[in-house]
């Protein structure tokens, strides 16, 4: 109580606001520290097996951001990781460990992909078309992942390793059709679905190459941050994530907040896949497995699963991955290299977690002898 | 038509007995490491890492039982860094699940590049079928010596758990962190211990489907088996006999679909690749309802509440 009470004046004394302040530095250092440790760690890798660290990392760079080009590659990349990264930082919100992003992007997307058949061969124009396909995505994504939230509450079953399992059946499903009832029968060495052709693909957006993707990404994010920070609901999300009894005793919609965030999660990721059939591939084909889903989950961990910071952590990745190309044409390193590195982040990322609370520069000191 | 119906359930005698193998493995450890009250729900990277490992190692050195061991070197090696992680206030075992996941899987997939397309020696089985003069059984019955140590194994390990003072250890930590630290018992270490020492065993599960069946190594070869097998630790409610029969079964039903393609029924092919996945679901959705269940998971677990 003594301590409380002294908090309190410090935080007074230093103008109210500070704890907020240092809240938020702690929020940026902890997670940037944990990026330079990884990358010292993955550097001391790469020594050991006689690569030099200097070029990957400048390699990095050039690939990453070296040229405008490279730039549009990367924000390219970085449009479906915000969305799956949004998949993953609402259910955590409410405390929910959903990794089945990854499921909801490929069901996402081969659904607007299916229901783009009969569309597209009917000729529908595509300012009807694409609406239709967005909106079965997003549908298609939510329910998905919304049906694990309903298992989670109505049954208890441990929601991280179900929603893994529905990503394995999401996938199961997409190569049932794509390879039987709806196989293009002109995709011979890859089996598609019929591609939706290029009067109904997404344009990039003005004067750029990337797709409206990384537009509809940023959005989602902002109205996503406002909603988990600013309205009831949201306050009634994180109530519940940070403590499930109390907000039962409050008489807290327990089940069906658990539920909506979960839908939520699944729409973000049903719309990535829609972008990436309507402005990547033109088809529903296995390219849909791309691993977005599961990086989706590191960048919302180091985003400390704010949707507003989910926005720059995702465009970092999207360059890392736009570089993994050229590194392993300049440096003759298998593709894997980028998940070594993301596994070695994701790892140091959650041992940094230990140190929340107990660096003392961003403690809010009593005694004010030090800043 | 009764001869293809004979085929289909000794093609699946046979699966049930090489499927489960790595199921096995993987939830002997991970009940090993649940009993201590910690979950590990990254043994899917285990198993990914111990393959390549075992792969790399019978072609490396010709041998490939010393493959084995280095599999479970490995998986001991990824353990003891979850084991170690999840000792460190405020970390959730959950996240460093899946982060060794990532880990795991990243690795074996960039040191296991090279070896995807050279053949490996790989693990004798005994032909236990000889005798019977019917060539599909006798192939159903060629059983990989891996199968009977994960046997004796668990009937150890259920024998251990009720009658040593390890095993007393190893329940009490699990069931009341309080009660162990008051009879002068390091949980931290405790749980360490068995969580490398379950990584281990993953690892172990690995080498089987590398170096027997499929008998191959490459990025697809496991999709997802050391997680069902995590969940399959659920199912057999924690007892590592339940934990064998539960991975039998999962072994037959995933060996339906290869099973009905031998015969010639190869439609529905990709939704018999899906079965074991709905199965485990379904198999989940029923025992967390189960009051038997909440009755027998170890009180320290998080996955259950």
């Amino acid at each position: 109580m003594t301590v409380q009470t002294a908090d309190n004046a410090a935080i007074l004394a230093r103008g109210g606001s500070s704890l907020q302040f240092l809240r938020l530095a702690e929020a940026i250092a902890i997670p940037a520290g944990a990026i330079v440790v990884s990358a010292l760690l993955f550097a001391l890798f790469l020594l050991v097996i006689g690569k030099d660290p200097i070029q990957f990392y400048s390699l990095v760079w050039t690939g990453g951001f070296g040229s405008s080009f490279s730039i549009q590659n990367s924000l390219q990349r970085a449009a479906p990781l915000i969305l799956t990264g949004l998949a993953f930082a609402i259910p955590a919100r409410i405390g929910l460990t959903m990794i089945g992003g990854e499921g909801a992007l490929v069901l996402g997307g081969f659904a607007s992909a299916a229901i783009a058949i009969p569309l597209v061969t009917n000729g529908v124009p595509p300012l009807v078309t694409l609406p239709i396909m967005a909106l079965t995505g997003i549908i298609t994504g939510g329910l998905w992942v919304g049906f694990t939230g309903w298992l989670k509450f109505a049954r208890g079953v441990n929601e991280t390793i179900a929603s893994l399992l529905m990503s394995y059946i999401a996938i199961a499903i997409m190569n049932f059709f794509v390879e039987g009832a709806l196989r293009d029968p002109a995709s011979a060495n890859k089996p598609s679905t019929l591609p939706i052709g290029d009067a109904y693909r997404i344009g990039p957006m003005p004067g750029t190459e990337v797709h409206w993707g990384l537009a509809a990404g940023i959005v989602l994010a902002v109205l996503l941050w406002v909603l988990m920070s600013r309205t009831t609901f949201g306050f009634a999300a994180r109530m519940t994530g940070g403590n499930l009894r109390a907000a039962r005793a409050q008489g807290l919609p327990v089940g069906w907040l658990m539920v909506i965030c979960c839908m939520i999660a699944g729409g973000c990721a049903g719309l990535a896949g829609f972008f990436e059939v309507a402005a990547i591939h033109g088809q529903a084909n296995a390219s849909l497995v791309a691993g977005y889903g599961f990086t989706g989950i590191l960048v919302a961990f180091l985003a400390r699963q704010n949707p507003l910071a989910v926005v720059p952590v995702a465009i970092l990745f999207g360059a890392l991955a736009a570089a993994g190309g050229v590194i392993q044409r300049r440096m003759g390193m298998p593709d894997a290299t980028i998940l070594v590195l993301q596994g070695m982040l994701f790892v140091v990322l959650l041992v940094s977690d230990t140190f929340y609370g107990r660096i003392r520069f961003f403690q809010v000191k009593a005694t004010g002898d030090r800043t | 038509m009764d001869n293809a119906v004979l085929t289909v359930l000794i093609a699946m005698l046979g699966g049930a007995i090489r499927v489960s193998t790595p199921f096995m493995f993987v939830a002997l450890g991970e009940t090993l490491t649940e009993k201590s009250g910690r979950i590990n729900l990254g043994l899917e990277g285990n198993l990914v890492l111990g393959a390549m490992v075992a792969y790399a190692t019978s072609y490396l050195t010709g041998n490939p039982w010393l493959g084995v061991l280095a599999a479970g070197v490995s998986g001991l090696f990824l353990g003891a860094l979850h084991g170690y992680i999840c000792k460190l206030p405020k970390v959730n075992d959950i996240a460093v699940g899946i982060a060794m996941m990532s880990f795991g899987t990243g690795l074996a997939f960039f040191f296991g590049k090279p070896f995807i397309q050279p053949q490996a020696p790989r693990l004798d089985a005994i032909p236990l079928g000889d005798w019977t003069g019917n060539p599909a059984l006798a192939q159903a019955l060629q059983v990989n010596p891996l199968f009977f140590v994960g046997i004796v194994l668990a009937i150890f390990m259920a024998w251990a758990f009720r009658n040593t003072r390890w095993g007393l250890i190893v329940r009490m930590t699990g069931d009341s962190a309080a009660s162990a630290r008051a009879m002068g018992v390091s949980v931290d270490l405790v749980r360490f211990l068995a969580t490398a020492a379950g990584g281990f065993l993953a690892g172990i599960g690995g080498a089987f489907l590398s170096l027997y069946y499929p008998g191959i190594w490459n990025q697809g070869l496991s999709s997802g088996q050391g997680l069902m097998a995590v969940a399959l630790v659920i199912f057999a409610r924690w007892d590592p006999i339940r934990a064998i029969f539960a991975a039998l079964f999962f072994g037959a039903a995933g060996a339906i679909g290869p099973s009905l393609q031998a015969v010639g029924i190869t439609q529905g092919y990709y939704f018999f690749n899906a079965a074991p996945y709905i199965l485990t679901l379904v198999i989940m959705i029923i025992s967390a309802g189960s009051k038997t269940a909440a009755r027998e998971v170890p009180g320290e677990l998080s996955i259950t509440k």
